[in-house]
């Protein structure tokens, strides 16, 4: 029982990770939130698995709350969104498609390093989630580092949440009411970027981030 | 008596992947057409096209030198050696000590690299713009391939195909996300290695896109014939080997006795058939990319591979 547990949270939060390479190998904006949703509904069936072998009820509820509002509600606002501001065709990359993901081998290499070594007496699940959890964040932040437009900066900072709820599921659950706090906060920074995303197409017409960089006069 | 059996055995094998690559090759062809609802020629047209070639006279450039004449049969040489340790219905063959998957990678490599050569030979701009592209796409696939070589050696604990090929057949492979991340980056390689649809068009002789054809493009006659069916054995090559890692049931083990062979025998054809048919729905199913997004598609590849290894890794520390 114990190879099976731990080979199907293997095998789940491995695709997060994976899932995380295919959000950075996505350049076009659509296929980027359908990768987002992708990504949040790995991390559902992880969570949910976590909480079918650890038998901690609450973390369904986690479950719940990533399925309906990160795999369902965000992707469908941010696909409106995006529709509406006419950039659904979009391609958008700062730096090129092999060197991000040079980049983002390097950080999961990282990431497995460090965590491995830290964590040498927990339990062998907590651990390989803990691993991987800060993959999927390092590579979160490095999408909002090599994307130009507001929108991705958006679903890498969406992706980082991901593996931070990953994070605390592997590390035997938080509490309840931090994560219904944690995914609520999430949500309403959601509705302030997405009334951010249209004061900055107003004033700039482009939600090219670079575009306020040459506002303040700094050199683009 | 036994060593006799294993010998016939193992020239079977070499001979049956020599009469079978065509026939894979027509069946591709085949499906492709049917799903583009035209007829598509003959299961054997392959076979024809092949004895017709062999019959016809050999047109050399002036300025060829001896090694654009030996190139073919180099390329068929080593190719067929290759095709011929995989693996195919019986794993432990006579021979199979020698078939490390190195070891292949290693003959395939020679095989291109004599390719290219010959298509620098004549001189012409077009075997030189195919040349080129191939050692780019080659300088990308092969770190992918040998990435997800180590991924199975890892996990198997051998380099060598029957071994792994038993170990993958046995209970203790377990579900592992490292072996579908390198199916993945296997298939991905294999589709580049054999120039078809996203990466190069087999069908096409338009300049702009060719990178396999526009190398051969001098060859004629009999050397044409051997570097088409070179291209066809390896074509099967890379679909026996995916079966035999990934797919290695019915397999018969060494020292089985004839009705093993048999059943052996009949379920590499279903995987052979059922390989070119996942083939043909892919190519018809996408566009061929352009060559500068190539590095990009073989780059995930090699992400794929060396991705496995690290997950790989991380299974194993704890």
């Amino acid at each position: 029982m114990r190879g099976l547990s731990f080979d199907v949270a293997h095998l789940l939060a491995g695709g997060l990770v994976l899932v995380s390479f295919m959000q950075l190998y996505q350049d076009r904006l659509s296929a980027l939130l359908n990768m987002f949703a992708l990504h949040a509904l790995v991390l559902t069936l992880s969570v949910a698995w976590q909480a079918y072998i650890q038998d901690a009820p609450h973390l369904y509820v986690t479950a719940l709350i990533a399925l309906v509002f990160k795999a369902i509600v965000i992707p469908i606002a941010l696909h409106r969104i995006i529709v509406r501001l006419g950039i659904h065709r979009e391609i958008d990359k700062v730096v090129g498609v092999g060197a991000t993901m040079l980049l983002g081998m390097g950080l999961v290499a990282l990431s497995m390093v460090v965590m491995l070594r830290v964590t040498a007496d927990a339990d062998p699940l907590a651990r390989e989630d803990l691993a991987f959890a800060l993959a999927v964040v390092l590579l979160g932040l490095l999408m909002m580092v090599t994307r130009r437009n507001a929108v991705s900066q958006v679903v890498g900072f969406m992706s980082i949440e991901n593996g931070l709820v990953l994070a605390a599921t592997g590390a035997k659950g938080m509490p309840l009411v931090v994560e219904i706090s944690i995914a609520f906060s999430v949500l309403i920074a959601f509705i302030v970027i997405g009334i951010f995303l249209f004061r900055i197409r107003e004033r700039f017409d482009t939600v090219d981030v670079q575009a306020l960089d040459r506002f303040r006069g700094e050199r683009s | 008596m036994a060593v006799i059996f294993d010998f016939a055995v193992q020239g079977a094998q070499m001979l049956m992947v020599l009469l079978l690559a065509p026939l894979l090759t027509g069946l591709v062809r085949k499906v492709k057409a049917r799903l583009l609802r035209r007829r598509g020629p003959p299961l054997i047209q392959p076979y024809r096209d092949l004895a017709r070639l062999l019959r016809k006279e050999v047109v050399l450039a002036d300025n060829a030198s001896w090694l654009f004449r030996v190139i073919p049969y180099v390329v068929f040489a080593a190719t067929w050696v290759a095709a011929a340790l995989v693996p195919t219905f019986q794993s432990g063959l006579l021979f199979s000590w020698s078939a490390d998957l190195i070891a292949i990678i290693a003959l395939l490599g020679s095989a291109r690299f004599f390719l290219a050569l010959a298509g620098l030979d004549v001189g012409t701009s077009f075997g030189g713009i195919g040349s080129s592209r191939e050692m780019m796409i080659a300088s990308l696939a092969e770190p992918a391939m040998l990435m997800t070589v180590f991924t199975l050696a890892l996990i198997a604990g051998s380099t060598q195909l029957s071994t792994v090929a038993a170990f993958m057949t046995s209970n203790e492979v377990g579900l592992r996300v490292s072996l579908g991340l390198a199916l993945f980056a296997l298939t991905m390689v294999a589709i580049a290695e054999n120039a078809r649809i996203p990466v190069d068009n087999p069908a096409t002789h338009l300049e702009l896109t060719m990178v396999h054809e526009a190398m051969v493009l001098e060859y004629s006659g009999r050397h044409l014939a051997l570097i088409d069916l070179s291209s066809e054995l390896k074509l099967l090559l890379y679909v026996s080997l995916i079966g035999c890692v990934f797919l290695p049931w019915g397999m018969a083990p060494s020292g089985a006795s004839v009705q093993a062979l048999a059943i052996g025998f009949a379920a590499y054809l279903v995987k052979l058939a059922i390989g070119a048919f996942l083939l043909a729905v892919f190519e018809t199913a996408i566009a061929k990319m352009r060559v500068f997004r190539v590095p990009e598609f073989l780059g995930a590849a090699l992400m794929l591979g060396l991705l496995a290894t690290l997950f790989l890794f991380v299974s194993r520390s704890l």
